[in-house]
């Protein structure tokens, strides 16, 4: 019997939250994605991206696959850079990047307890991140004042107003065969500006993403360094192969 | 991954492989439909050969689960409870698979076990049986000529040449290739663009919440569409199955005088090129959500697919063949 019920109400979420794609399409914005445009290679903009996450990120989510150490190493910082400049939580540099905020307290102030921030980009890609950053608009109607065009209903504050300011989303209506009114979503606005000018806030932005694409695959740059190697021996030994196997089967005729 | 000094090169290499495999295993099959290798006298041959696909399948799909991401949970979700579309024991089968009411610390438990112990152990026996077959019957050429009918003075067929060095020293050179597009995938593109590791594995599984957008990985999508293109759940799983297992009964519904395609009449080459465009196309629609054109196509190729082996006792008795030589034609590059 409990179990039945359990089973119902797993049931009912999944049902719920099937619906919710459509619903969210219907309020227009799929098709809005910026390109990030990164680079893992800089390795200044990972040290910036770094700085961002720790001030502005860190703070509610984690990112607990990811040492500190072995971070600030392949991002080109000394164990001191790092000690003085990232780790304000007084853990220890082999730590994990963790911080307080339990994730009941989480669920409870937020609605949602925020995600784990490691694998982000990898799950929904730089692109759709680095769009999210710079896609909240006001919308009196929400508790935090802000929504975002990536995705509606976010329970996620604009953490980022400071630096971006406030920006208001202008929409389009037009009426479709059945006489409904459809919005659509047509650009964004600055109401107030922020502290950085949209061209440092993209760059701002982009170098944070920066660093979660590093985040979510560390090995990325020397996974790529080696494959050429690998490669080149590769190519070699299949030459050597085929020379081998032409000089063998001179014999069949 | 990240903890385990070159932990990173063992898993990509790992999740590559299964690819891999299945790629590979596609065109030993598709040679094998080519040359009408699974004739007769290679039944036996063949059908451990099918045995091997269906261990593999199996090997794939138990360990897709291990991961426990969110497309490994919800793809375990949805083929399990394909099981649920068998009358009468249904329900209590896919309760049986899971060891529980949903996919739980359990279903992983068994999972695990079947997937590094049994499977492999399956595996490696119905490859020496696939080997110990191969001997009985010798392999099959190009031609599709038995090499056996002629023989010189010392008994040693005219047409044949041994295994090593000659194909030990040609392997090289193939496996060198296989390699090189194999590292090139593990260094360069390990998600094969979300292909060999898809985008929604990388959030843990959630219970609570599915995937956007739930698909198999490539390997099962051919199947997956033909499963999506019928209206009716128990009809669709039992196509589906019937869709793989069809394989099997290849030599029977044979009925052509020849072996390789270079003899082959232009029915067979129509039904041949049309079945392996059918599967690469529903492979791909298997990998779209469904919209009414997609499903419409998958109906279509699914057809197509089906009627490759169904008329095929049809077709390949009234081709019009090409005569077929003594031995076989080898010119020496």
């Amino acid at each position: 019997m409990r179990t039945d019920r359990h089973k119902q109400k797993i049931l009912a979420v999944v049902a719920v939250l099937a619906a919710l794609p459509p619903v969210c399409l219907a309020a227009g914005g799929e098709t809005y994605v910026e390109k990030a445009n990164n680079d893992i290679h800089n390795q200044a903009s990972l040290q910036r991206g770094a700085k961002n996450f720790v001030n502005y990120c860190l703070g509610c989510h984690t990112a607990k696959y990811v040492r500190y150490n072995r971070m600030a190493a392949d991002i080109g910082l000394t164990e001191r850079q790092l000690t003085e400049n990232l780790l304000w939580s007084g853990d220890s540099p082999h730590a994990t990047m963790t911080n307080g905020l339990h994730a009941d307290d989480g669920k409870q102030w937020f609605g949602v307890a925020p995600p784990d921030l490691s694998l982000i980009a990898r799950s929904k890609g730089t692109d759709y991140v680095y769009t999210f950053l710079k896609s909240f608009y006001a919308d009196p109607a929400k508790g935090t004042g802000v929504n975002n065009l990536s995705l509606p209903g976010t329970a996620m504050p604009h953490v980022l107003w400071e630096l971006q300011g406030t920006q208001e989303a202008v929409w389009e209506g037009h009426t479709d065969a059945q006489g409904n009114v459809q919005k659509q979503f047509k650009e964004f606005k600055l109401a107030n500006p922020g502290k950085l000018t949209p061209e440092e806030y993209d760059a701002f932005v982009r170098d944070t993403v920066n660093f979660l694409e590093y985040i979510g695959e560390p090995v990325q740059a020397r996974r790529q360094a080696l494959g050429y190697w690998v490669i080149a021996f590769l190519v070699f030994f299949t030459l050597l192969a085929y020379a081998l196997k032409k000089e063998y089967w001179k014999d069949v005729k | 991954m990240r903890d385990v000094e070159w932990g990173w090169l063992i898993r990509y290499i790992h999740s590559t492989g299964a690819s891999a495999f299945f790629i590979v295993v596609y065109l030993h099959m598709f040679r094998a439909l080519l040359y009408g290798s699974y004739q007769k006298p290679r039944e036996l041959l063949w059908i451990f050969g099918m045995l091997i696909y269906f261990a593999l399948m199996a090997e794939g799909f138990f360990g897709y689960l291990l991961p426990w991401g969110n497309m490994s949970y919800w793809g375990a979700q949805v083929i399990v409870s394909l099981f649920g579309a068998i009358p009468v024991v249904g329900d209590s089968l896919t309760e049986w698979i899971r060891g529980d009411f949903y996919i739980s610390d359990v279903t992983l438990n068994r999972f695990f076990a079947l997937h590094v112990v049994a499977i492999p152990f399956a595996l490696v026996f119905l490859v020496i049986a696939h080997l110990m077959a191969l001997h009985e019957v010798g392999s099959n050429n190009p031609d599709g000529v038995d090499i056996k009918k002629v023989k010189g003075p010392d008994g040693i067929p005219l047409d044949g040449i041994a295994f090593h060095p000659y194909y030990t020293v040609k392997d090289m050179v193939g496996l060198g290739v296989f390699l090189i597009l194999f590292a090139l995938v593990v260094f360069f593109a390990p998600t094969m663009g979300g292909y060999f590791l898809e985008h929604a594995n990388f959030d843990p599984a959630n219970a609570l919440q599915t995937p956007p957008h739930i698909a198999p990985v490539w390997y099962f999508t051919p199947f997956y569409a033909i499963l999506r293109a019928v209206p009716s759940k128990p009809l669709g799983a039992a196509l589906m199955g019937v869709a793989v297992v069809l394989f099997v009964f290849l030599p029977w519904l044979d009925r052509g005088k020849v072996r390789s395609i270079r003899y082959r009449g232009p029915l067979f080459k129509f039904f041949l090129f049309s079945f392996a465009i059918s599967f690469v196309a529903l492979g791909y629609l298997g990998l779209q959500p469904p919209t009414p054109a997609y499903t419409m196509a998958a109906r279509v190729f699914t057809v197509v697919y089906f009627a490759f082996f169904l008329l095929m006792p049809w077709y390949s008795s009234i081709d019009k063949t090409k005569p077929v030589p003594t031995r076989v034609t080898y010119h020496a590059h």
